[in-house]
C-alpha cells in the first residue's frame, strides 16, 4: 500500500504554512506541524493543519506533543472527519531530526506522510514536496529507513478555487485589492478567453504556415478538434429564442 | 465596457460615517482560505450556519483580520463553547498568533443572514470589543464564482435602540431608525504578505486555469427562483406584521373612543348628580379601567424588511451579470454565422 500513495493538498495547508513560517521566533529556523486530513484508497487529502511549537538542538528536538494532541482534539469538535495524516515543516530537506519527528507521528497514524515546504526559496520556486518512510536494507543485515518521495498535487473545492483568484491578482501589487464587483468579474474572464483564444489561433497559424512542427501537434490538434465540436451547435432561430426567453426574465 | 463598469462602482455608496471607528477591513489569504473551507464543509451538511472567530488587530482605522478559526456546532452549552475559544486563543498565542478578537464570521445562504440572534451577538461583541465587525461570507454565490464577503457593524443608533430594549414605534421615530440604518457595511479588501504572494504565484501554475471559470456558465433560471422563493416568504412575513401593527392601530383608537365615551358618561352622571344635591361619584383612574395595550415590537418587521432589501440588491446584481454573459454570447454567435464555414480549423 505504501508505494501508490497520492498526497492532494488543499491550498489552505499551504497558506497556514507560510504564515506559521512568519510568525516562527527569532530563534528558529524553521516550523513544524502537523497535518490534518482523510485517507482514502492511496490517496491521502491533506485539508487543514496547525504548527507546533518546537526547539532543535544538535542531537535532539523538543516539541510540545501535548499541544499538539490538545490542539488536534480541539479541531476534532470542528470537524470530525478529519484525523491527521503526517506532520510539515519548512525548508527544503529532511534533516536528522525529522526523522524523530516522524517516528513520533507514526505513532499517530501507520503511514504518515511528511510534507516539506521549501520557504527558504533555495530552489527557483517554493517547492512543496511530500515523503513516506519507507524500510531499507536487507533483511538480514542493517536496516534502516529512507524518505522517498510521493507525488504531490492542489485540489480544491469550488469555492477555494474563486478564493484562490481574488488572492492572486495581489501578486506583484504592493497594496491591497478590493472584492470584484460581479460585471468587472465577468468582462475581466471575457477577456481572459480573448487572449487564450488568440494565442491557439496563433498557434494553428503556424502550424498551417508549416513552421514549428513537432511530434505533440497531432495530440493537440485532436484535442483542439474536440474542443471546437464541442460548441453547442444550434441553428440561429433556436439560439434567438433562447436568448429572448432569457432576457425577457431577467429584467424584472 | 469598463466605463460601465466604473460607473456602476461610483453609483454603489461605499461610505463609512466618520464616528466609526473603522474605515477598511483588511483581510489576508490566511483567514480568507480558512473561512471558505470551513463554511464549504459546513454547508454542504446540515441547515446550520458556519461561525467562527476573528483575529487579528487594528490598526489606525483599519481592522486587519490576521487568522481566524472555527466554532463547533453549538449543541452542547454555552460554558463548553468559551472554554473551547480560551483554549484556542491560548494555543495560537503560543506560536504567535495575533490574539486579539476583533469579530466573528458567519456563513449565509442566499444572504439571508439579517437576524435576531445575529443582531444580539454582533450587539455584545460591539460592546465588549469597539471595532468588532460581523464577516458575512456567501456560500452559493460564491459556489456560482464570486466571492461574496461582506463585513458589517451595528449602527449607533442601533446600539442604543438595543441597549434600551426598546423597539417600539416611539423609539424608532426619535432616533430615526429605518431599516436601512440597523447596519452599515465596512469595505473589504485583500492584502498578502511577500511570502505568500510567492506561494500564490507558484498555486497559479499548479492549478489550471480553465477550471476557474464557472461563473460564466449561463443558466440563470435555477438561481432566480432559489432568490424569489426566499423572498417571497420574507415578503409573506413583513405582510403579517403590517397586519398585526394595523390591528393595534385599530385597536388603540377603538379604547381611545371608548375611553372618551366614558369620560363623557361620567361627566353627565356628576351633573345630573350635582342637580340632585348628591355628591358626585369618585374620580376612578382611568387607567385602571383601560389599560394601555402593549405596542408591537417593530424590530421583527424591521429585520425582515432589512433582509428583502438585501435580497433585492442581489437579485439586481446577479440580473446585470446574467444580461452581460447572454450579449456576448449573442456577439459570439453571431460571429461564428457570419464567418459560416469560411474558417475551418483541420
Amino acid at each position: 500500500m505504501a508505494f501508490n500513495v497520492v498526497v492532494k493538498v488543499h491550498p489552505v495547508v499551504l497558506f497556514q504554512i507560510v504564515d506559521s513560517y512568519e510568525r516562527r521566533n527569532a530563534d528558529s529556523l524553521r516550523v513544524i506541524g502537523t497535518l490534518l486530513g482523510t485517507v482514502e484508497k492511496g490517496v491521502v487529502e491533506v485539508s487543514n493543519c496547525f504548527c507546533v511549537p518546537h526547539r532543535e538542538h544538535d542531537n535532539e528536538v523538543e516539541a510540545e506533543l501535548v499541544y499538539a494532541a490538545e490542539l488536534r482534539d480541539l479541531n476534532a469538535r470542528v470537524n470530525t472527519q478529519e484525523t491527521v495524516v503526517g506532520w510539515w515543516a519548512t525548508g527544503n530537506e529532511v534533516t536528522r531530526h525529522s526523522s524523530l519527528i516522524h517516528d513520533y507521528y507514526t505513532i499517530e497514524c501507520p503511514n504518515a506522510i511528511h510534507l516539506t515546504l521549501d520557504t527558504t526559496l533555495q530552489g527557483t520556486s517554493m517547492g512543496i514536496k511530500a515523503y513516506i518512510r519507507v524500510p531499507i536494507g536487507t533483511p538480514s543485515g542493517n536496516n534502516g529507513s529512507m524518505f522517498t518521495t510521493v507525488p504531490v498535487e492542489i485540489t480544491c473545492y469550488e469555492p477555494e478555487r474563486v478564493g484562490l483568484q481574488l488572492s492572486s491578482k495581489t501578486i506583484g501589487i504592493k497594496k491591497s485589492v478590493e472584492p470584484v464587483h460581479e460585471l468587472a468579474q465577468v468582462s475581466e474572464a471575457t477577456g481572459n478567453v480573448l487572449s487564450m483564444l488568440d494565442t491557439v489561433l496563433d498557434y494553428v497559424n503556424e502550424i498551417l504556415a508549416g513552421r514549428n512542427i513537432s511530434p505533440q501537434d497531432n495530440a493537440v490538434g485532436r484535442a483542439l478538434l474536440d474542443m471546437v465540436n464541442s460548441v453547442p451547435k444550434m441553428t440561429p432561430e433556436e439560439f434567438e429564442n433562447m436568448l429572448n426567453s432569457n432576457i425577457k426574465v431577467l429584467p424584472l | 465596457m469598463s466605463s460601465k463598469v466604473s460607473g456602476i462602482r461610483g453609483g454603489r455608496s461605499r461610505v463609512v460615517p466618520d464616528d466609526c471607528p473603522i474605515n477598511v477591513v483588511q483581510i489576508s489569504g490566511l483567514p480568507m482560505m480558512k473561512m471558505i473551507k470551513h463554511c464549504h464543509e459546513e454547508g454542504s451538511g446540515s441547515v446550520d450556519v458556519a461561525q467562527g472567530a476573528l483575529l487579528g488587530l487594528v490598526v489606525e482605522k483599519r481592522l486587519e483580520i490576521t487568522n481566524c478559526f472555527p466554532f463547533p456546532k453549538q449543541d452542547d452549552s454555552v460554558d463548553e463553547d468559551e472554554a473551547y475559544q480560551i483554549a484556542m486563543m491560548k494555543k495560537l498565542r503560543r506560536v504567535n498568533v495575533d490574539h486579539l478578537h476583533v469579530g466573528w464570521y458567519q456563513s449565509a445562504d442566499v444572504g439571508n443572514f439579517i437576524s435576531l440572534p445575529l443582531l444580539e451577538s454582533q450587539y455584545h461583541y460591539q460592546n465588549s470589543i469597539e471595532e468588532s465587525v460581523v464577516l458575512i461570507y456567501d456560500t452559493q454565490k460564491t459556489a456560482r464564482g464570486f466571492l461574496s464577503l461582506k463585513a458589517y457593524r451595528l449602527t449607533p443608533q442601533a446600539v442604543v435602540m438595543y441597549k434600551e430594549e426598546g423597539f417600539t414605534p416611539d423609539a424608532l421615530r426619535n432616533l430615526k431608525v429605518g431599516y436601512e440604518s440597523l447596519f452599515i457595511e465596512v469595505p473589504v479588501v485583500m492584502k498578502n504578505s511577500s511570502l505568500s504572494n510567492i506561494l500564490l504565484n507558484q498555486l497559479s501554475d499548479m492549478v489550471p486555469e480553465e477550471d476557474g471559470l464557472g461563473f460564466l456558465d449561463l443558466g440563470t433560471s435555477s438561481v432566480l427562483e432559489g432568490h424569489m422563493r426566499c423572498m417571497m416568504e420574507r415578503v409573506d412575513e413583513l405582510n403579517q406584521e403590517a397586519i398585526k401593527f394595523n390591528r393595534y392601530q385599530q385597536q388603540v383608537l377603538r379604547q381611545q373612543q371608548d375611553k372618551y365615551r366614558y369620560m363623557q358618561k361620567r361627566a353627565q352622571e356628576n351633573a345630573a348628580r350635582q342637580a340632585k344635591d348628591e355628591p358626585p361619584l369618585p374620580d376612578e383612574d382611568i387607567n385602571k379601567l383601560f389599560r394601555p395595550l402593549p405596542t408591537p415590537q417593530r424590530l421583527n418587521p424591521m429585520i425582515v424588511a432589512g433582509q428583502v432589501n438585501a435580497y433585492s440588491s442581489h437579485v439586481a446584481q446577479f440580473c446585470s451579470q446574467a444580461m452581460a454573459k447572454l450579449f456576448v454570447t449573442q456577439t459570439l454567435q453571431k460571429a461564428k454565422e457570419d464567418t459560416g464555414s469560411a474558417k475551418s480549423l483541420q
